[in-house]
Formats: structure tokens, C-alpha cells, sequence
């Protein structure tokens, strides 16, 4: 039963373990000569070598940038051209930053694609960068240089580089003795160590000196490490003590004594209880109350016998005496004995200091933990512990779930003995009936902590077993668990390599978290996920499935199967056709832009054919596809007039090419070009066999040579007039030779002159000319229409004159037309017509009286002598 | 209003488009802060009317007001926003205000609100122009704009010329964008019939934006049972015929322009012209609109002795009580519905001079002969009397294409003759004119067999009633040569058309004083009465298009949950090529008749004048 509590150690009041989660699969990394930049949430490492180690170079000179999994399985590599690169580091959507020396940060993906860059200002540039830190900012990640003169410019967001410059440090010309970020209420500031004296800086040019936190005398902080939520800070000083309190440096919460005046390799925070430190083959954890575990690390088989440990089987016995078996061993063993490389904290309980070889874990209350290892390991720090990477294996050290776990392990217990038909299960329920429930939430969320499934299940199965005797319990966490735990054994699996824990799955969430499988490729486990958690197919399998179509497209690069076939399903034409456009399948974009009934999206493609081809390839394409040759037409008619008869004349639309010249023609100015257009217009008309039109054409250019004539000749304006009003002005103005002669050349047939003439000679008044006229031979539109035009001009005399000629039928209407109604009131007497003297009748007024009566004898006559 | 009640079903508030077309435009016009002047498309400035009037603008920054034409901008802010409609021609001249103002070496800031939709084309004539960087370009989607409380109008008189004449589909996708809008706010649309090619085009484009919009269910139930689409080329003859409702009227001799109308000195009985909206709003109106005018006067003096009497209550008032409630409630109706009468008896007058002129009657009878077919030569006669006569060459251009419609074209002699006489009368250019109509099929010539065939279809369509034998026939026959065929299976023309009972009409062909009831609408009659095409089959066979519907409501039993039950009973005719105030008042008839209420959408209100105008080559 001791042996599941073997990974844990008490660091005050809590306890810490450190699990193996990988065995590196990677071979040859000797992580002392690279420099290593490790990506939080179980991301992906890069490795880049070390420039400052000396080692023999085998091949290319070029240094090369490898990126792992957390498994230690390579997923690719870089080989670096360009500038001096002297910094790694990870964005919070797991990109690669390369910071250069001269200031531009390149970005990549996790398959070493480029994918922009950006700089970090002309003064990075000139004066070289010198140092640099990434840091999780209010807005994402956020990335902050010193350069050479000392001198901090910062981005807050790497997405969105906006650079500022921090405030000076007086008196700075020398090397900080550290450095660090803290990014708080929505600000990054740069809290910054010269010897023992510490400023914050902004970037509104504001310094603030700091009071000096540590009680004793320091020459300087050499170290410094913020926790993972930014809210604790740690100073390691030349003295070899560790400082532990808040990151705005208002709260002390403790001072740990390492005794190693060196500056760290690494410091990090392990959740927020425990920093831990690293020496030489021997981690040290430190916790509340000055208590402290020490590890000592010989071999890495001996960490993976830990990590199938299980914490839970414990019963407070066992726990008390691992506890002081650990302690006793602190006091063998007295600290550290070389100097401390690397300070982290170990998520926000912890911080975890890193010299050659030993690990020193430090806990707000001045407690410590001591681990040994024994090769260069690296720290990662995570927001609910601290990742340990080292040339062989990949531990994660993290705080043990707090609260009495007691009840917990005795369901534990009775699951096992159940399992083993042992009646002693009944026993232990008993001992924790009326803590059940808490033990069964507690069986869960120990599950949750595990790493191992065959550990994860048997806590689960407790939880189950103790649920039995629950009546009333929600399923909900229980079923939430298992799920959860089924996703995370998923993507800690050794192939995918993302060791999350539970706390920093929840903090992630689930869609980020397919999010990076499809960052990482894995599309049919991220498909699978979405599926087995029910999310929505539009954040969930579309979404992975569209990235995927993406992927594969872009896989072959000249690949014109694919493309156009996935944009068969896209439905709207409006996005379909730029896309097919962009691919260059023209024909397909108009066909398809065509199809859509959009003009709109015609007119693009259309266009942008006539920019792309040869006047010549253009007209031949557009010509299969009527619709949109018909808008071109439209455009041109507007905008380009010669090639709209250049494309009637390569369709041998020779109709519509006419048309278009007989509207040229009446927009020339100059009579020489219209005449020409029309001319043109005429040959046209033939070609298509429209002999009357071709006629009228010819007509009308005999009229307008006519009409210049006239012009010439009467000094007034003809042009433009037609035929009709041609004729009719010449008449109006006596003219009457010339008229007669166009009614000759243009065969005006008989009526329509008959009733152009009267027309015009009432309107010019000459009602000489018209009697004559109407005398001339007899007219072939009758005598009213003399009576009409008299009347239109008010003349009834001269109307008078024309009603004899009237045929018998219509002289009555006539006489009343002329107002006459005595004179139509006898002639219809004298036609003998009833009707005709009812119309009279019903025209007299009351100042008609007599006439009236008049009407009424003679209708009486009419019907006396029938 | 007591009325609407009685009419039956509840009609959809069609004001929501209004306000949702404004707050747009107020939008647009606040996101460029500052005072700015306004420039209109002429297009667009009686359609904005109705929209927004001045003082709105003047709230929202706008400081002069001035009309898109070819001249300079001089003076004004130094901001200028453009109200347009998408065409190349206007684009066209903003570029050139543009670069005016940069040769005068004028700073300005330039925004061009384009409507229904912004326009790719119109993008290419600014860079063309070189002004495409001055410039920022809004959408104002400015479609269906509510004319009356069951008039809907696109106002786009062009898209008849550009669809109908150059094939142009640019504004399909505005009118289906138009309906998508309609159903989003009142519901979708169950039903859906519909006639023509365009018809068909925009029924899929609906179907494909409102599948794209995806299946969320709308807020509001469905409060239009049907929709029907109708292609203005499945009947050109009704808005050719002379209009002889008072509405019709108005339009016809007036002008009707989105809804308004402006009477002159000789209607007002002063020196100064009046413009006013027509709408039901207006009692009088109401009540005249759709009658026949020969039963409007003798409403109109009725009418007029009410208000006298009513204004005779005044002598009798005994209390002050009395006065108070005569004087505050009644009296400003009447004083309103006074001046609504006087106009409208002004109005009258002036139809009546009109009518009485010399032509009238032999212009009806001209009219009444080609639609009935019988008299064709001597309606001919008359048509080239007026030619020569050069009477108005858009009335004569009225009745050719009536005479072609109506009998499938003309024989080729005529055909000729009548061409050659009305381009001496009136200009050659007009060759273009006649080219327009013919490919419109407005204006055609008889093929010589034709001419043979479709006096045996006229014989057989008598005598047969065998499918058989009359889709035979069809399938000889061009499609456009079927008014005759047609008119007789919907009977379009009423037996006697003497003693036609005007004042209480019971027959549709009273807007047509008895002579013809419109093609259109007898058409939508049969359709709604048979829920679909079958047994008009023959009838649809003869129109231009195919025909469809998409009945939905039928396939489940009973009504959506939420829909207004009274939605079966509301129609959305949607004219594409625009309609005639005769068709809507057919239209309102028919819905008194079979208990429908009908709601009309238009691409444009037209007439027979307008509608050759808008084809006219020489523009």
C-alpha cells in the first residue's frame, strides 16, 4: 500500500507529486546544448542549439529549428537562413516566435511554414536585441526585447504587433541583474532589477523604484520568475535566498534560504503553493511553513516506477509516515550545494528553482521540496503545475488535489474489496456512510488527476460502487468526468503527444482544444471528439472538415481537379465565381456567373476576361454565352461604341450594327459623318436583308441632302424635320413647288398630302391657297376635314364655304359643326330624316327656341306623311 | 377605417417597408456626420417622396438639395452625397461632377448611395474615370416602395425596357431580393404561381436567397397566402387599351407619379397647380378610384349634397355643447373631404373636355373593334388617318401595336404601309422605334402561313373542343398570335356589350366600360379558383413562358401554427414589367367578388403611353 503514495511529497499542508506523462521519444537531444522553448498546455517544443555551448558541428553550419511534440516525437524542422536568432517562445495560439538579433520576429507554424513577421522598431534594429521575453498578456501573447543600450520596447499582442516603448531606467549601463514581465489590470510592466535596487516601468515613460521586499541585505536579484497567472512573483538574490510573495511586491510570503549564491538556470512556479529549483540530480520543493520535500533523481526508470503510483490508496497512517520519512531525509541531506540555473514557478503554488542538476521547489510559506535530477532538464510552467522535460522523459509536477482525502480512500478501499468479493467493502462503507457523497466527489475528481486509465477507472469505479448507496445523486459531474477524461486520454496518447491536465483542459476549453488538433493535423480525432461530446456540426465537424478540405487543397498546390470540384458545393454563386475566378477556370466563373442569374457577378467575370485576354480569345468567349455578350453589348453601347460594332460585326448582327449607325448618325454634329453613318447604316440593313429599312435609310439620305439643300437655298432650318413636317413647313410658307416636288420624289401617297396640305395652309392662314386646293380635283379624304381645320382656327366663314361640297349623309353634322342649326334643320328636312332632326333638336338651347318649335313641325310633317 | 372590415380579410401593414427604407437612408446619411448637400437621381425624386421628405433630410445634415443632371455643382459644402439609382449612365455623370471639381481644384468629400443594390459595373465606369479612390459607396436597399395600403411599387420603369427589350437580368435579383424582404417581415409565402420566363427566374432566385437566409423560422407567422408572378409580356393588350376607370384616368391624362399626382390651373380653378397624394386614405378617392367614369360624376354631386347638408347641421345646432363637438370633430373632415371634391370634381371636368374632343369616340370604337377582331380594316383606316393626320405619335404607336396584338400581326402589305406612312409622318429615327416593338413582338408582321393557320385556329378553337386537335394547332403557331384564342377561353370580351350595367358592375369588364376584361387578371382568377394550372392547361399553353407552382400549405393538413387565418385569403400579385391602375382596380374588384384581398406589387405603375415610351429607340 506505501508504494502509491511514493510519488507524493508533503510541502506544508499540501502535497506535490511529480509524474512521468511521456518517456521522450525523441533520441540524441542532449538538452544542455539546445536552447528549448516549450509551448504551455502540453504544446509543442522547439529546440535550437545552443550558440554559447561549444560543441563539434556535424554538417550544415546553418543552425536548424526542430519542434516536437510534448512526446518527444519530431513533427518538424527548420533549417534556419535567415538572421541570428537568439530567442524562442511559443504564442497562445501555438505558433513558433523566432526573435532575431536585429529585432524582426518571424513567425511560423507548428510544421515550420512562415507565416509573417513583424519588427520590433528601428531602434531594435540599430541597436541589436539583446534579451527577450514572452509573456501571456491581457490581449494574448505578448513579447518584450532589451536591446543593447538597455533599453525595453514591447508588443502586447503579437497578432496585432503595436509597439511601445518602456519607460528608462536611470543610471542603466550595465546589464539588468534581471528582468521580467508582469501583465496585470489590463497592463504589462517591466519589473526590472539593477544590483538590489528593483523599478517597474510602463510604457506611458513612468518608472517607479521599488522598496526593497527582502528583509536581509542583497547586492542584487539575479533571478526572477512570475507565476503562471501573474499574480506571484519570485526573486532569487546573489545571496542564494528566495523570495516568495505577490507580484505587485505589497505581500512577503516567504524567504527560503537556499544557500547557493549562484544565478539560477531556471525558476518556476508549480501551481500556486510551491516554487521549485533545480540542482544537480536533485529537485527540491518548497511549501508553506518551511517545509520542503527533496527528490532525488538517479535514473529515469526509477521516476516512471513512480508515476504508476496512485495517491489515493493512502490512509492517514501511511501519510504521516511518508511524510516524515521525507522530512528526515531533509535533514540528511542539507540543501543545495550548487548554484541554482533556473528559477520557474510551478503553476501559482510553487515555484520551482533550477541549478545544475538539482530542482529546488519552494512554496509561498518558505516550504521546499527538493528533487534531484540527473541531466539538464527544462521547466515548463503551467497554470496548475510544472512541467519537467528532460533528455529521457517528460514529468509533470503538480499539487495533489487538498482537502481530506480520507473518505475518498476508504471508498476507494471497499471498491477493491468488492472487486475481490471480500466482505471487509461493507466494513469500510460503513466507517464513511455518512460522508459518502463527499467520498464519491472526491473518487471523481482524483480520477481527473491521473494520468494512468487503468488508475483513472478503478477511482471511477469506486465512484460508481459509492454511488449505489446514494440516493439521490447528481449524475451529471460523474458522466461530465468521463467524458472528459476519455478526450484527455485521447490527446496525452503517445502518437498525438498534448499532455493536459483536467484544470488546464477546463481553462482551455474543448473547442480551442480542436482547435490545435486540427492545428496538429489530426482531423479524425478532432472529427471524433466533436462527435463523441455532441457539438453543434457548425463549431464542431463542419468547422474541422472545412479546415481539412482547406489542408488537402493546399496540399497540392497545382491541383485543378480538387479545387473546383469542393466549390461545386458552395451555393452561392457570389462566392463561387471570385474563388473559380481567382483560379484562373474563367470559363467555368462565367458559366457559372451566368447560371446564377446575377448580372453583377457576370459583369466581374466578364471584365475581368477583357483585362486578362487578347481583344480577339475575349470576343470568342463570351460569344457562347449569350447572356453575357448581351451585357457587354449594354456596357458598350455606353462606354465603348467601336467595339460594339466590332462585336456585331463579328456575329453578323448586321441588323443591330445598322441600328447602332443610324443612332451614331443622329448624335454626328457634323452633316458629312452623319450622312456617312447612314450610308453605312444602309449597306448594313442589305446585308441583313432588310429591304425596307435599307429603303427607308436611302430615303433618308436623300432627305437630309434635300433639307441642306433647302437650307441652302431658303436660309431657314429643315434638318431634322421629317418628311411630313417638311413638306408642311414649305407649305405653311408658300413654297408650294418645292412641296410638290418632294411629294414626287418621295411618292407621299394621295391622303396623307390631301391632309397635310389643308393642315399646313389653315395654320399658315391661307385660306386663298386652300379654297383653290379644294377646288383643284375632288378630295380623297372628303370635305369635313376643310371644315375642321377652318374651325380649328376659328374661321367659320371660310368653313361655310366648304359644307356644300359635303356628301348628303354627313352635311347635317356638318351645318351643326359650323353651328349652323337652321341650315341643318332644313337639310335634314330635305333628306326626310327623323334622325338627323332629333340631333338638331337636341343641339338647341333655350336662345332656340323658335327654332325648336320650328323642328317639332317639321317632325311632324315627316311622320303625317309616311 | 369601418370599410376595411367590410372588405373581409386584414390586409399586412405594408408601412413596415417605409420605415425600414427610411431608417436605412438616415443611417446612410448620419454615418457621414456633418452638413452635406444631396444629390438625386431625377429617377429617384417622386420615389423618395414617399420615403423621406425634406424636412427628415434637413434633420439629418442635409443642407441643399440638387438634381443629378449634366451640369457643375457649384457652391454647397464641402460634402456631397449622391442618392442614384446603379446605372452606368448616372455613374457616369457623378465621375464627371468628380472630375470637374478636381480641374476647379475643389476639395470635397464624395459618398454615392446606390439603390437597390451596389453594382460591380458601376465600380468599373468610376475607375474607368479615374475617380474610384474619391469616392465611398453605400447600398440603400430601396426596393418594394408601399403606394397605397395595397400598392406596391419597384419604381424601375426601366427594367421593362431592359429585361423585356435588351434581355437585361440585372434587376431580377433586386425584385427576388424584394420578396425575400416581403416574407421576412410578413411571413413566408405558401403559394406561389406564376407566368413567364422572368416569373420562373425570380421564384428560384427567392427560393435560393430564403434557403441561403437558412431554415430559421420566422418571427411572424405567415400572414400571405399567395403569390403570383406574372410576366408583363403574358399580356401586352390591357395596358395598351385606353384606360376608362377614374384611377386609369387620372394616370392617363394627369400622370401619376408614385402615387401623386399634380393638377394644373384648369383643375384647381386658381393660377397655382396642387399636388396630392392619392390614396385610400382619402374617402372621396376611395370611393371613386375604381368605377367606371361614367358613374363617377353622378357620385361626386351626390356626395356633394351630403356635405351640404352636413354642413347645414351648423343652422340647427341649438347648444354651444353642439357647436363645440360640430366645430371639433366634424367640421375639419368635411373642410377635408370639401377640398378633396372640389379637386376631384376639377379633375372630372377636365377628363370630360378631354373625352369630348373630336376622336374620342372613334378612338374607343377603334379600340372596342380590335379587341372583339371585328371592323379590322376599318379600325386600320382610322389608325393611318391619324398617322397622316400626325396626331400623337405615342397614341398611334398605341393603337399599331394593339392592332398587331390583338390579331397576331399584321399582314404584310399593312404591315409595310403602315410603317413606311409613320415614319414619313414622323421621322425617320424612328425606325429604331419600330425595331424595339418588333422585337418585342409588339409590333410584327403575319408570316404568310401564319396569317392562314391562325384564321383556322380561330375556326377550330370555335368548333373544337378536342385537346388534341388544339395543341396540334399550337405547336404550329408562334406564341404571341394567341390573343384571340385566349380571349375566347377566359371569355374576355362579355357577350353584349350594349347595356353593360356600369353603376353596379358584376361582370370584371366594367373597367373597360364592357368591351374587355384584362387578360392579367381573369387569368390570376382562374389560377386562384383552381389552386394551380390544371384544366387552364390549354389557356397557359397560348401564353409566352412557362407557367409553375409551388403549392406548400396543401401538403400539410391544416394551417401553420401562427400564421394569420386570414392569410388564405390574401394575395400577393407581383406585376414584373410593371401594371396599369385598371389592372389594380380588376384586381380589387375581383377580390370584392371572391372574398380575396388582393395586394399588388410592381416593378413600375405603367400605361399604354408609358409603356411605349420606356421602349422608344430614339432616346
Amino acid at each position: 500500500m506505501a508504494h502509491v503514495t511514493g510519488d507524493w511529497n508533503p510541502l506544508g499542508q499540501v502535497f506535490y507529486r511529480k509524474q512521468e506523462i511521456y518517456s521522450m521519444g525523441w533520441r540524441d537531444i542532449d538538452l544542455d546544448k539546445f536552447v528549448v522553448a516549450a509551448a504551455p498546455y502540453g504544446g509543442p517544443i522547439a529546440l535550437i542549439r545552443d550558440e554559447t555551448k561549444l560543441v563539434r558541428v556535424q554538417g550544415s553550419i546553418r543552425p536548424v529549428i526542430y519542434i516536437y511534440t510534448s512526446s518527444g516525437r519530431e513533427i518538424s524542422s527548420i533549417r534556419w537562413n535567415s538572421g541570428h536568432v537568439i530567442h524562442l517562445g511559443w504564442s497562445c495560439s501555438e505558433e513558433l516566435l523566432c526573435v532575431q538579433e536585429d529585432g524582426s520576429v518571424l513567425v511560423y507554424d507548428i510544421f515550420g511554414q512562415f507565416k509573417r513577421t513583424f519588427s520590433m522598431g528601428t531602434e531594435a534594429k540599430e541597436m541589436k536585441v539583446r534579451d527577450c521575453r514572452i509573456f501571456n498578456s491581457h490581449q494574448g501573447t505578448g513579447l518584450a526585447v532589451m536591446t543593447s543600450s538597455y533599453r525595453i520596447f514591447m508588443v502586447n499582442n503579437v497578432d496585432e504587433p503595436r509597439i511601445r516603448r518602456m519607460a528608462d531606467v536611470p543610471g542603466l549601463d550595465a546589464p539588468p541583474s534581471s528582468w521580467v514581465v508582469i501583465s496585470q489590470d489590463r497592463q504589462s510592466r517591466v519589473l526590472l532589477a539593477r544590483e538590489n535596487d528593483l523599478y517597474l516601468l510602463d510604457h506611458g515613460g513612468q518608472y517607479s523604484r521599488q522598496l526593497a521586499p527582502v528583509s536581509q541585505q542583497v547586492e542584487a536579484y539575479t533571478e526572477m520568475a512570475v507565476s503562471f497567472n501573474n499574480k506571484y512573483l519570485a526573486l532569487f538574490t546573489n545571496t542564494g535566498l528566495l523570495w516568495i510573495g505577490s507580484s505587485d511586491l505589497e505581500r512577503a510570503y516567504c524567504e527560503f534560504d537556499t544557500k547557493c549564491p549562484q544565478r539560477p538556470k531556471q525558476l518556476a512556479w508549480c501551481g500556486t503553493g510551491a516554487i521549485v529549483g533545480y540542482w544537480e540530480n536533485i529537485l527540491l520543493m518548497v511549501g508553506p511553513g518551511k517545509d520542503y520535500v527533496k527528490y532525488n533523481v538517479d535514473s529515469t526508470v526509477h521516476l516512471s516506477h513512480l508515476s504508476h503510483l496512485s495517491h489515493l490508496s493512502i490512509v492517514p497512517q501511511v501519510w504521516y509516515r511518508c511524510y516524515s520519512r521525507l522530512l528526515g531525509e531533509h535533514t540528511a541531506d542539507s540543501g543545495p550545494r550548487e548554484g541554482l540555473c533556473k528559477v520557474v514557478w510551478c503553476g501559482t503554488g510553487a515555484i520551482v528553482g533550477y541549478w545544475e542538476n538539482i530542482l529546488l521547489m519552494v512554496g509561498p510559506g518558505k516550504d521546499y521540496v527538493k528533487y534531484n535530477v540527473d541531466s539538464t532538464v527544462h521547466l515548463v510552467p503551467e497554470l496548475d503545475g510544472l512541467r519537467i522535460l528532460s533528455n529521457y522523459s517528460h514529468e509533470f509536477l503538480h499539487k495533489v488535489p487538498n482537502g481530506s482525502i480520507e473518505p475518498g480512500a476508504m471508498l476507494y478501499e471497499a471498491s477493491r474489496e468488492f472487486q475481490n468479493g471480500s466482505p471487509k467493502a461493507d466494513e469500510y462503507i460503513r466507517m464513511i456512510q455518512d460522508r459518502l457523497q463527499v467520498a464519491v466527489d472526491q473518487c471523481i475528481q482524483a480520477a481527473g488527476c491521473e494520468h494512468e486509465p487503468t488508475t483513472q477507472r478503478m477511482l471511477l469505479r469506486a465512484a460508481s460502487f459509492g454511488k449505489c448507496f446514494l440516493s439521490d445523486m447528481n449524475p451529471e459531474p460523474f458522466v461530465r468526468m468521463c467524458r472528459m477524461l476519455r478526450v484527455l486520454n485521447s490527446v496525452r496518447d503517445f502518437t498525438i503527444g498534448i499532455p493536459l491536465s483536467c484544470a488546464q483542459l477546463e481553462q482551455l476549453s474543448m473547442p480551442v482544444l480542436t482547435d490545435r488538433l486540427v492545428l496538429r493535423r489530426q482531423y479524425p480525432l478532432a472529427i471524433r471528439i466533436c462527435q463523441y461530446l455532441k457539438m453543434p456540426d457548425a463549431e464542431g465537424v463542419s468547422r474541422i472538415l472545412a479546415h481539412w478540405a482547406c489542408y488537402k487543397v493546399q496540399q497540392t498546390p497545382r491541383d485543378d481537379v480538387t479545387r473546383p470540384q469542393l466549390l461545386e458545393y458552395e451555393p452561392k454563386s457570389a462566392e463561387q465565381v471570385p474563388l473559380l475566378m481567382k483560379m484562373g477556370r474563367d470559363q467555368l466563373a462565367l458559366a457559372k456567373a451566368v447560371d446564377s442569374g446575377d448580372t453583377d457577378l457576370v459583369y466581374t467575370v466578364v471584365m475581368h476576361l477583357k483585362e486578362k485576354l487578347t481583344l480577339g480569345d475575349f470576343l470568342m468567349t463570351i460569344r457562347n454565352l449569350p447572356t453575357a455578350q448581351s451585357l457587354y453589348l449594354q456596357y458598350c453601347k455606353e462606354q465603348n461604341r467601336e467595339m460594339l460594332q466590332d462585336l456585331y460585326y463579328q456575329e453578323d448582327n448586321f441588323q443591330e450594327s445598322a441600328n447602332c449607325r443610324v443612332m451614331d448618325s443622329y448624335n454626328e454634329t457634323r452633316m458629312d459623318e452623319r450622312l456617312r453613318a447612314l450610308q453605312q447604316a444602309q449597306e448594313a440593313y442589305t446585308k441583313a436583308r432588310n429591304e425596307f429599312a435599307a429603303k427607308v435609310t436611302e430615303e433618308q439620305v436623300r432627305l437630309l441632302k434635300y433639307q441642306m439643300r433647302l437650307e441652302e437655298e431658303l436660309k431657314r432650318p429643315y434638318l431634322d424635320l421629317s418628311l411630313h413636317d417638311t413638306i408642311s413647313q414649305l407649305t405653311t410658307e408658300g413654297n408650294h413647288k418645292l412641296a410638290e416636288q418632294l411629294r414626287k420624289e418621295f411618292k407621299v401617297p394621295d391622303k396623307r398630302f390631301w391632309w397635310l396640305k389643308i393642315q399646313a395652309l389653315a395654320e399658315g392662314s391661307d385660306w386663298a391657297e386652300l379654297d383653290r386646293f379644294a377646288k383643284s380635283k375632288k378630295s380623297p379624304i372628303g370635305y369635313e376635314p376643310f371644315i375642321d381645320v377652318c374651325l380649328k382656327h376659328q374661321n367659320r366663314y371660310e368653313a361655310n364655304k366648304y359644307v356644300g361640297r359635303i356628301a348628303d349623309p354627313a352635311k347635317v353634322k356638318a351645318y351643326i359643326k359650323i353651328g349652323n342649326l337652321e341650315q341643318a334643320a332644313e337639310t335634314a328636312m330635305q333628306q326626310r330624316s327623323e334622325e338627323d332632326l332629333n340631333l338638331v333638336l337636341s343641339k338647341c338651347t333655350s336662345s332656340h327656341r323658335v327654332l325648336a318649335e320650328k323642328i317639332s313641325t317639321m317632325k311632324a310633317q315627316l311622320s303625317s306623311k309616311k | 377605417m369601418a370599410v376595411s372590415a367590410v372588405l373581409g380579410p386584414k390586409l399586412p401593414d405594408l408601412q413596415y417597408l417605409k420605415r425600414l427604407a427610411r431608417d436605412q437612408l438616415v443611417h446612410l446619411l448620419e454615418s457621414s456626420p456633418g452638413r452635406k448637400d444631396l444629390v438625386i437621381d431625377p429617377d429617384l425624386m417622386t420615389p423618395l417622396d414617399r420615403i423621406a421628405g425634406a424636412s427628415l433630410l434637413k434633420q439629418h445634415g442635409v443642407d441643399k438639395i440638387f438634381k443629378l443632371d449634366r451640369t457643375k455643382i457649384h457652391g454647397g459644402c464641402d460634402q456631397l452625397v449622391y442618392l442614384v439609382r446603379s446605372k452606368l449612365t448616372t455613374t457616369k455623370l457623378i465621375a464627371d461632377q468628380i472630375t470637374a471639381d478636381i480641374r476647379d481644384n475643389r476639395k470635397r468629400k464624395y459618398k454615392i448611395i446606390m439603390t437597390p443594390r451596389r453594382l460591380q459595373v458601376c465600380d468599373m465606369v468610376l475607375e474607368h474615370e479615374g475617380v474610384f479612390g474619391l469616392v465611398s459607396i453605400e447600398e440603400l436597399h430601396l426596393d418594394l416602395i408601399p403606394l397605397d395600403r395595397d400598392l406596391l411599387s419597384m419604381e424601375l420603369p426601366q427594367f421593362f425596357r431592359d429585361y423585356f427589350l435588351h434581355g437585361d437580368q440585372t434587376w431580377l435579383a433586386s425584385i427576388a431580393k424584394s420578396l425575400v424582404n416581403i416574407q421576412s417581415l410578413f411571413g413566408p409565402i405558401p403559394n406561389v404561381y406564376g407566368q413567364g420566363r422572368c416569373a420562373k427566374m425570380v421564384a428560384d432566385m427567392v427560393d435560393m436567397m430564403m434557403s441561403e437566409l437558412g431554415e430559421r423560422q420566422s418571427p411572424v407567422g405567415c400572414e400571405i397566402g399567395h403569390l403570383f408572378l406574372i410576366d408583363r409580356d403574358v399580356d401586352y393588350v390591357t395596358p395598351l387599351c385606353t384606360q376608362v376607370t377614374y384611377e386609369g384616368l387620372l394616370d392617363d391624362i394627369f400622370g401619376i407619379k408614385s402615387g401623386s399626382v399634380e393638377f394644373g390651373p384648369d383643375v384647381t380653378g386658381t393660377d397655382k397647380s396642387i399636388k396630392i397624394m392619392l390614396s385610400g386614405e382619402d374617402e372621396v378617392f376611395r370611393a371613386i378610384r375604381d368605377r367606371h367614369f361614367s358613374n363617377v360624376f353622378g357620385f361626386l354631386s351626390a356626395k356633394a349634397k351630403e356635405l351640404q347638408t352636413s354642413y347645414d347641421k351648423r343652422h340647427n345646432l341649438k347648444s354651444v355643447q353642439d357647436m363645440k363637438q360640430f366645430v371639433s370633430e366634424e367640421l375639419s373632415n368635411l373642410k377635408k373631404q370639401h377640398k378633396a371634391l372640389t379637386l376631384h370634381i376639377g379633375a372630372c371636368e377636365t377628363i370630360t373636355k378631354n373625352k369630348s374632343r373630336g376622336d374620342f369616340e372613334e378612338q374607343m370604337r377603334t379600340e372596342h373593334g380590335l379587341l372583339e377582331g371585328v371592323d379590322v380594316r376599318e379600325c386600320i383606316n382610322f389608325i393611318e388617318e391619324s398617322i397622316n393626320r400626325q396626331h400623337s405619335r405615342t397614341e398611334v404607336l398605341r393603337l399599331l401595336c394593339m392592332l398587331s396584338s390583338t390579331q397576331g400581326g399584321l399582314p404584310s402589305k399593312d404591315y409595310k404601309s403602315l410603317k413606311t406612312q409613320f415614319l414619313q409622318s414622323y421621322g425617320t429615327e424612328h425606325l429604331l422605334t419600330l425595331h424595339n416593338l418588333k422585337k418585342l413582338g409588339l409590333f410584327v408582321e403575319q408570316q404568310a402561313q401564319d396569317a392562314t393557320a391562325n384564321k383556322l385556329a380561330d375556326k377550330m378553337a370555335a368548333k373544337l373542343t378536342d385537346g388534341m386537335a388544339s395543341l396540334q394547332l399550337q405547336l404550329q403557331l408562334p406564341k404571341k398570335s394567341q390573343f384571340r384564342a385566349v380571349s375566347r377561353k377566359l371569355n374576355l370580351i362579355p357577350k353584349s356589350a350594349e347595356n353593360f350595367e356600369l353603376r353596379n358592375p358584376n361582370d370584371m369588364a366594367y373597367v373597360f366600360s364592357g368591351a374587355y376584361a384584362p387578360l392579367s387578371c381573369k387569368l390570376i382568377e382562374q389560377v386562384l379558383q383552381r389552386e394551380g394550372w390544371t384544366g387552364v392547361e390549354d389557356i397557359a399553353k397560348l401564353l409566352p413562358g412557362d407557367n409553375f407552382v409551388h403549392l406548400k400549405a396543401k401538403s400539410a393538413k391544416g394551417k401553420a401554427s401562427g400564421s394569420n387565418p386570414d392569410s388564405d385569403k390574401i394575395v400577393l400579385v407581383y406585376f414584373l414589367g410593371g401594371c396599369s391602375y385598371t389592372e389594380v382596380s380588376a384586381l380589387r374588384f375581383l377580390g370584392k367578388q371572391k372574398g380575396y384581398r388582393f395586394l399588388v406589387a410592381t416593378t413600375a405603375l405603367t400605361n399604354g403611353g408609358r409603356l411605349i415610351e420606356s421602349v422608344s429607340g430614339w432616346k
